[in-house]
């Protein structure tokens, strides 16, 4: 369970920073009368800390994935998964779809249309052929004798690699809706702010998958024999 | 930190948070059926909690009936009676009280609390409802399908979860289990979301996070760490219905049944207890915080006393929160682990005690020399008081490794957590009910059915469990079908009888309680706006019960936290929130 509980660490060591400027030491019995402070995480709009949230759940979910496997991987009958190439064609077309609602995000700053729906399109279609190359690599590791129930890492990489995609779809459909609201052109402060988070929530996928793959691959416990090593 | 202006009256706008645009309904479904207003939605989960409960209730009597009258009940068999034991317990835990707390009490408090108009994201608050609604559907149809609904224990532990042997197990019954959690976390999820955002988005102009009510500060620690925790269970549930339906093996070890080699093996039982209870530990406190803080409101408010130790009991919340996931493996004691993990689970464990101790303290401190109404929200908190600490002793006991290896899987250990997450936090709901009655209908319950209702409720939940501790003791095992003369002394079997009767009665009670919802709506003395004459924000909405968006054209204004009851020189013995005040002369160290 080190995994997660790395990851609730970092989840809290963020609420205590901001909890800490809260002013949890006041003393709420003396203080009356008007407050000049505004309530809120700052000034950003409930739908990006809502993201944020969200996130975290997310986060919490896939963290636990990777518990699971970290001790699954302990037993005896847990052998080395093996992936075609087309996974690694597909980790770059995530990278660059990532890239792409980067570019969208600077030009709705900019106020440049025309580019920020063409990369929002790009983003979308690049996100759409990700889907479709792990479509691919499942048929691969079907036909390489892999099949979900051949062995446990196997097992793993269809059921993470299953939810992913689930969330990516999620993302997806903001994403429509959101270039929907950008051709309509009539609620410009909202489709911008939607791209925005559709951008926050591409990176974070990204990571996670990084981190699923590094994790099933095997990577992730050779660092951590690495480290012990050095220690 | 807090910027004290002295002149509460400088003219300065009365929100800085932006007003949300409220969705307006103008169709009979969207008003009163796929209504997006939070407290609408509150009734609906409470509604729909409180009727999964009552089969939940019934569940008990049956089990009850077979324990107190062994071999008198014949359609009461072995398999019949672990489906029971599981729906009951899966039922009272998650069906009954996460959702009636958070999505209940959450839904209609918090944004009345912290002076919102509503939750932030009302269409997801709305689908959060209907999917939990769905998840409940899904329960109660696995008690239709062939085989009937799982048999494996509130804990789901596989292997035994989804082989023959257990009832449900490769029926549909398990399958039916795993996706109707899976539904109820998405569903939690996205209310879960608003509850947590709502708090930190939307609070009015001066509720800074040391002004809001304790109830609040329950309810959001217990949202984040169910949003934290779900998903373990959420992990677990996916991963076994793989096993269960597509033949993984990832809790599956090899296994011979009836003779035949099964095509699972090398999976791990233990993977999946560790998953479940790394929920299932926080789901106590999931539980007991959102009750923590209604009882702290209770009781100053009924006590026309501050709460002693505002402070301490924020932080006593936080802190209990954050720890509460570092002690899961105490639920693991027997599964085998290195001696020195249990030694620092079981010390984590005890730490929580301290600050859950500091909070039955403050309790007590406030009540010390208040002006005591013994209002019905009063009894049931001093109730809770009481049982909560009766419980909270027992479970030091079990905290110990050594104590609890000869314990475990004896009704001690089921008098136990009853008594500490099945009939503290009840008493809170009703307390709560009775309390937030007023507010959501206009009007005051039924006094004497209530002073009815209350003491049947105590005193037979105690003469249900107490006894129960001494049955554990003398060796009586959990989770028997069949505790006959055989097996158990005479005085034991008829302590047995005896808390059977005792459980039919406390449920008839609960009947009465129900009866009185309904009466009261029209009957009920008429309560006006602020019958408890109570400081925090949701008694001062303009209309009672408060209209969709809560407040008139402008949100209230905080000026004071929730709690000046009985201040000396202020004209009447409670000062509520947005009330300025006069202005009172202070030096406050800032
Ligand atoms: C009138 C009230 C209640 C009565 C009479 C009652 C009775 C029982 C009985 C007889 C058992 C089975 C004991 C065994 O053979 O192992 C049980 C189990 C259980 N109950 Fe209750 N109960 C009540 C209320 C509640 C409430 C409010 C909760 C909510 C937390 C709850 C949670 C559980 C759980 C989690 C189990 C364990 C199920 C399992 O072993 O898998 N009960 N209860
Ligand atoms: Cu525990």
């Amino acid at each position: 369970m080190s995994i997660v509980l790395v990851f609730l660490l970092v989840v809290a060591l963020i609420a205590g920073w901001w909890l800490s400027r809260q002013g949890l030491t006041s003393k709420p019995w003396l203080e009356t009368g008007e407050i000049r402070t505004t309530a809120g995480v700052g000034a950003a709009p409930a739908a990006k800390i809502g993201l944020g949230v969200f996130l975290a759940v997310v986060g919490g979910l896939f963290a636990l994935f990777g518990s699971a496997v970290t001790m699954r991987m302990d037993y005896a009958d847990w052998y080395q998964l093996r992936l075609p190439s087309v996974v690694w064609i597909n980790t770059a077309i995530l990278v660059l779809s990532s890239a792409v609602l980067q570019i969208a995000v600077s030009a709705a700053r900019r106020g440049e249309s025309a580019l920020l729906l063409a990369s929002v399109a790009a983003g979308g279609l690049s996100t759409l052929a990700f889907l479709v190359g792990q479509l691919l690599a499942w048929r691969w590791l079907v036909d390489s004798g892999q099949s979900l129930a051949a062995h446990p890492g196997a097992s793993f990489f269809y059921v993470i690699t299953g939810l992913h995609g689930l969330h990516i779809l999620g993302g997806l459909v903001a994403l429509a809706r959101t270039g929907g609201r950008l051709r309509r052109g009539n609620d410009p402060r909202r489709a911008r702010l939607g791209v925005e988070l559709c951008a926050i929530y591409w990176h974070f996928l990204l990571i996670v998958w990084l981190g699923m793959l590094a994790l099933l691959l095997g990577w992730a416990s050779d660092l951590v024999a690495l480290c012990r090593e050095l220690l | 930190m807090a910027n004290v202006s002295d002149r509460p009256d400088a003219g300065i706008p009365p929100a800085e948070v932006p007003d949300l645009p409220l969705p307006h309904p103008h169709t009979w479904w969207g008003r009163y059926v796929f209504s997006q207003d939070a407290k609408y939605i509150a009734i609906q989960y409470s509604g729909t909690a409180i009727a999964i409960g009552l089969v939940g209730l019934v569940l008990s009597w049956l089990m009850r009936l077979q324990l107190g009258f062994p071999g008198i009940f014949d359609f009461i068999t072995p398999e019949a009676y672990y489906q029971f034991i599981t729906m009951h317990g899966m039922i009272m835990v998650i069906y009954l009280l996460t959702a009636i707390f958070l999505g209940g009490f959450g839904n209609y408090l918090i944004p009345l609390m912290v002076g919102a108009r509503d939750m932030v994201f009302p269409f997801v608050n709305m689908l959060s409802y209907w999917i939990y609604l769905l998840a409940v559907l899904v329960l109660v149809a696995s008690f239709f399908v062939p085989g009937g609904p799982t048999g494996a224990g509130w804990t789901l532990y596989p292997p035994q979860a989804i082989l023959s042997g257990t009832p449900g197990g490769q029926g549909a019954g398990i399958i039916l289990m795993l996706v109707s959690l899976i539904l109820f976390i998405i569903g939690f999820t996205m209310g879960g979301l608003n509850y947590v955002v709502t708090v930190l988005q939307a609070r009015t102009r001066g509720m800074t996070l040391m002004r809001m009510p304790l109830t609040v500060w329950g309810i959001f620690t217990a949202t984040v760490m169910a949003l934290l925790a779900f998903p373990a269970l959420f992990v677990a549930c996916v991963m076994m219905l793989f096993d269960r339906l597509l033949g993984t093996s990832f809790f599956m070890p090899a296994l011979v049944e009836l003779g035949e080699t099964l095509s699972y093996g090398g999976g791990s039982p233990i993977v999946f207890q560790h998953l479940f209870w790394f929920f299932g530990h926080p789901e106590v406190y999931i539980v007991a915080l959102p009750a923590f803080g209604i009882v702290s409101d209770l009781i100053s408010v009924h006590a026309r006393k501050n709460i002693f130790g505002y402070r301490m009991m924020v932080w006593a919340i936080v802190i209990i929160g954050a720890l509460s996931f570092i002690v899961w493996a105490h639920h693991m004691y027997v599964s085998g682990m290195h001696p020195y993990f249990g030694f620092f689970f079981a010390t984590t464990t005890l730490i929580i005690a301290v600050p859950t101790a500091i909070k039955v303290y403050n309790w007590v401190l406030t009540l010390w020399k208040g002006d005591i109404h013994l209002t019905l929200p009063m009894l049931f908190a001093i109730a809770f008081i009481v049982t909560f600490a009766n419980g909270g002793l027992t479970g030091l006991f079990l905290g110990n490794v050594v104590v609890d290896v000869p314990l475990s899987d004896t009704m001690f250990v089921v008098a136990h957590f009853h008594m500490v997450m099945g009939v503290a936090p009840i008493l809170v709901i009703f307390g709560a009910i009775y309390h937030w009655y007023p507010k959501m209908t206009g009007r005051m319950l039924n006094e004497a059915m209530g002073q009815i209702h209350f003491w049947v409720t105590f005193i037979g939940a105690y003469a249900i469990f107490f006894p129960m501790h001494y049955v554990g003791l003398v060796g009586v095992p959990r989770r028997y079908p069949e505790i006959d003369a055989s097996f158990i002394t005479t005085p034991v079997a008829g302590l047995n009888a005896f808390i059977s009767v005792a459980a039919l009665v406390v449920g008839a009670a609960q009947v009465l309680f129900l009866f009185n919802l309904l009466w009261s709506l029209r009957a009920g003395r008429a309560a006006g706006p602020n019958p408890w004459r109570a400081c925090s924000l949701e008694w001062q909405t303009p209309d009672t019960p408060p209209v969709h968006g809560n407040w008139g054209k402008d949100l209230p204004v905080v000026y004071r936290w929730a709690y000046d009851y009985s201040v000396p020189g202020a004209p009447e013995d409670f000062i509520a929130q947005n009330d300025p005040g006069p202005r009172i002369e202070k030096d406050v160290p800032l």
